[in-house]
């Protein structure tokens, strides 16, 4: 069976995992350690000097994040990947190893309000300059590109609204303009959408979400597509330029097409320095195990709790892309056919207040800021998670006063109606 | 051959079948991706002849370089050329003097010259174009993975005890098709390069 093509599900299991050389541990052991012994001198020199493929030190990597990195490198279809302590450090590494002070990126404004905030503010003191684009005008995204510009960045299924992006008319923008495009695909998994396969040259995921999966650990990842020639007019010096913290090796060259998640591990992480846990790598990778079904699941649930809201008398409407009729559904039918995800929002005919009462009166819902558990949750992105954003900048943001947030857990589907039914009716 | 694209099983055979290796543009200077290459190659065993006549006198990891191929004087498995497409030919035209013929012939990571490889497979010379032995070995070992890379392989086996904390079997199950697709890079030929 050499040179099959193996599914997703098969890839989930296996990709990046053998059985451990000393022990014969099947499952990924835990190598919780900090640091791992040199053979000698010379083997010391070649691994710090990027010459001998290895490990050093659990903040350039671990055996256990190792096998993280791979298996969803392969899930993505991308060439390599970096593991790293949490979505927002994922964000942070990626743009380090592409702006320098006074550059720019387009983002489209339908994004997670975290990464809004980053964007807004921690970024522009680092002196990465946002342009915001409207998600659903890709006429914006163009009119954004300045000579500064160096990245595109989009959520292939934004959150909150569960809205889906044109990835590849995006894209198209993004190599017309000679930069590579950043999907954050956190909220779709690639067992739902595959970025690469639509022209993203950089996918970056929050693992604390669906890929992790439980609810337990934080964690985040960049995947290099491979795809991205960055040795051109010198726009890129990070991968194209001689390194001097490593005595002048060009990381391009020397790593072709698996360069920019060396450039990430080498300049990124192992100077800013977010390393995951090889405790919550391990976790994750149980969690990805199961993802397939779990995603699934996930959908499935969804589907029904969207209609059966779209159904109900107390709701004004059901933003959810896998509905028929929805402003998203011929993108979802297009870019997820598998499933339009999990997370999405609907609005109340009782505005502000009945999105409180109804918050408050759940009983099987966890009011909570995260997204992608086993368990179903609900919050008011208004007055949480998009807080720090104005009125108006709110409803652009898909994130009005009135909406409420559900990400779908993976419970029984008659339960969750059931909830949702009473806490309206409370 | 297409070389586009290179099936797994390919590239296996070449570096489980060499010995010898003859890197033309071998440097000295220990940042360099020919140093790299050279110096892990040599750690996997492969018996490395560097060739590069502005250092003749001096010797690389050991090893003496020789001014030229043909200076090697006795039989070679493959040679590696660590220049740029628009000076493979004449290496090939070198290559394809030597008596006994080499087996391989591999361009390095970024070259590529359709017509030199044309010419080597007609005298029944094994051909790969820009790729990396170092970044196949590693890929087709898993080694690589340590660096997060995707090594388009899978095993449910126990891997060998590794040495110098290494998992060293080329003999894994390849996916994906098995393709290598290393760089699509670089340029077709000699005219392309700017
Ligand atoms: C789409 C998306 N991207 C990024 C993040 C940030 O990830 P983390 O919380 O792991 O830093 C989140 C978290 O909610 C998210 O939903």
């Amino acid at each position: 069976m050499n040179d099959r093509v193996p599914g997703f599900s098969t890839l989930a299991v296996h990709a990046g995992a053998q059985p451990d050389p000393t022990t014969g541990a099947r499952a990924t052991p835990i190598y919780q350690t900090t640091s791992f012994v040199f053979n000698d001198a010379d083997h010391a020199a070649s691994l710090f000097g990027l010459q001998a493929f290895g490990n050093i030190y659990t903040r350039i990597g671990n055996p256990t994040n190792a096998v993280l990195e791979e298996r969803v490198a392969a899930l993505e279809g991308g060439t390599a990947a970096l593991a790293v302590a949490s979505g927002h450090a994922a964000q942070v590494v990626v743009l380090q190893q592409l702006l320098a002070p006074g550059d720019e990126f387009v983002a489209a404004r339908k994004l997670y309000g975290g990464s809004i905030n980053q964007f807004n503010h921690a970024f522009k003191s680092f002196g990465w300059n946002v342009v915001w684009a409207d998600t659903d005008d890709i006429a914006s995204f163009e009119a954004g590109i300045s000579p500064r510009t160096k990245a595109i960045f989009i959520e292939s299924i934004a959150n909150p609204g569960g809205t889906i992006t044109d990835i590849e008319a995006v894209a198209a923008v993004a190599h017309k303009a000679g930069v590579p495009l950043i999907v954050d695909n956190t909220l779709a998994t690639p067992y739902l959408i595959k970025p690469i396969d639509h022209g993203a040259d950089i996918v970056v995921h929050s693992l604390t979400k669906f890929l992790g999966g439980h609810g337990n650990s934080l964690g985040g990842l960049i995947v290099d597509a491979g795809t991205f020639d960055w040795s051109k007019g010198n726009k890129y010096p990070m991968l194209s330029e001689p390194r001097p913290e490593y005595h002048g090796i060009k990381i391009q060259e020397t790593f072709g097409n698996f360069a920019f998640a060396i450039a990430c591990r080498v300049l990124g992480l192992r100077d800013l320095g977010p390393a995951l846990s090889p405790f919550n790598a391990f976790l994750i990778l149980t969690g990805i195990e199961t993802l397939p079904l779990r995603m699934q699941k996930h959908c499935e649930n969804a589907k029904a709790i969207s209609e059966f809201l779209h159904g109900h008398s107390a709701v004004a409407s059901v933003n959810y892309a896998g509905l028929p009729g929805d402003k998203y559904n011929n993108l979802a039918r297009k870019y997820a056919p598998r499933g339009a995800g999990a997370v999405f929002t609907f609005s109340l005919k009782g505005g502000y207040q009945a999105g409180v009462d109804l918050v408050s009166n759940l009983k099987l819902f966890s009011h909570l800021a995260n997204v992608g558990d086993t368990r179903s949750l609900v919050i008011h992105p208004a007055s949480t998670t998009h807080s720090q954003l104005d009125d108006a900048a709110k409803v652009k943001a898909g994130a009005g006063p009135d909406i409420v947030r559900l990400s779908i857990g993976i419970e029984d589907k008659e339960d969750l109606i059931a909830d949702l039914d009473q806490a309206l009716s409370g | 051959m297409n070389h586009d694209s290179y099936p797994d099983d390919y590239i296996r055979g070449i570096l489980n079948g060499v010995k010898s290796i003859a890197m033309v543009g071998a440097s000295p200077i220990n940042v360099r991706p020919s140093y790299f290459a050279f110096k892990y190659l040599l750690q996997r065993g492969y018996d490395m002849i560097p060739v590069n006549p502005g250092h003749v006198g001096k010797s690389l990891l050991g090893r003496p370089f020789v001014g030229s191929l043909a200076a090697i004087g006795r039989p070679i498995d493959m040679v590696e050329i660590f220049r740029s497409s628009a000076h493979i030919m004449p290496v090939v035209e070198e290559a394809l003097k030597l008596s006994p013929l080499p087996k391989v012939i591999w361009m390095q990571l970024g070259g590529r010259d359709d017509d030199a490889a044309e010419r080597a497979e007609a005298a029944g010379i094994r051909v790969v174009m820009n790729r990396c032995p170092k970044i196949e070995w590693g890929r087709l070992s898993s080694e690589i993975s340590w660096m997060g890379v995707n090594s388009r392989t899978i095993s449910s086996k126990r891997a060998p005890l590794p040495t110098q904390g290494m998992r060293l079997s080329l003999n894994r199950m390849s996916l994906g098709g098995g393709a290598t697709t290393a760089s699509d890079r670089a340029a077709k030929d000699r005219n392309e390069v700017s």
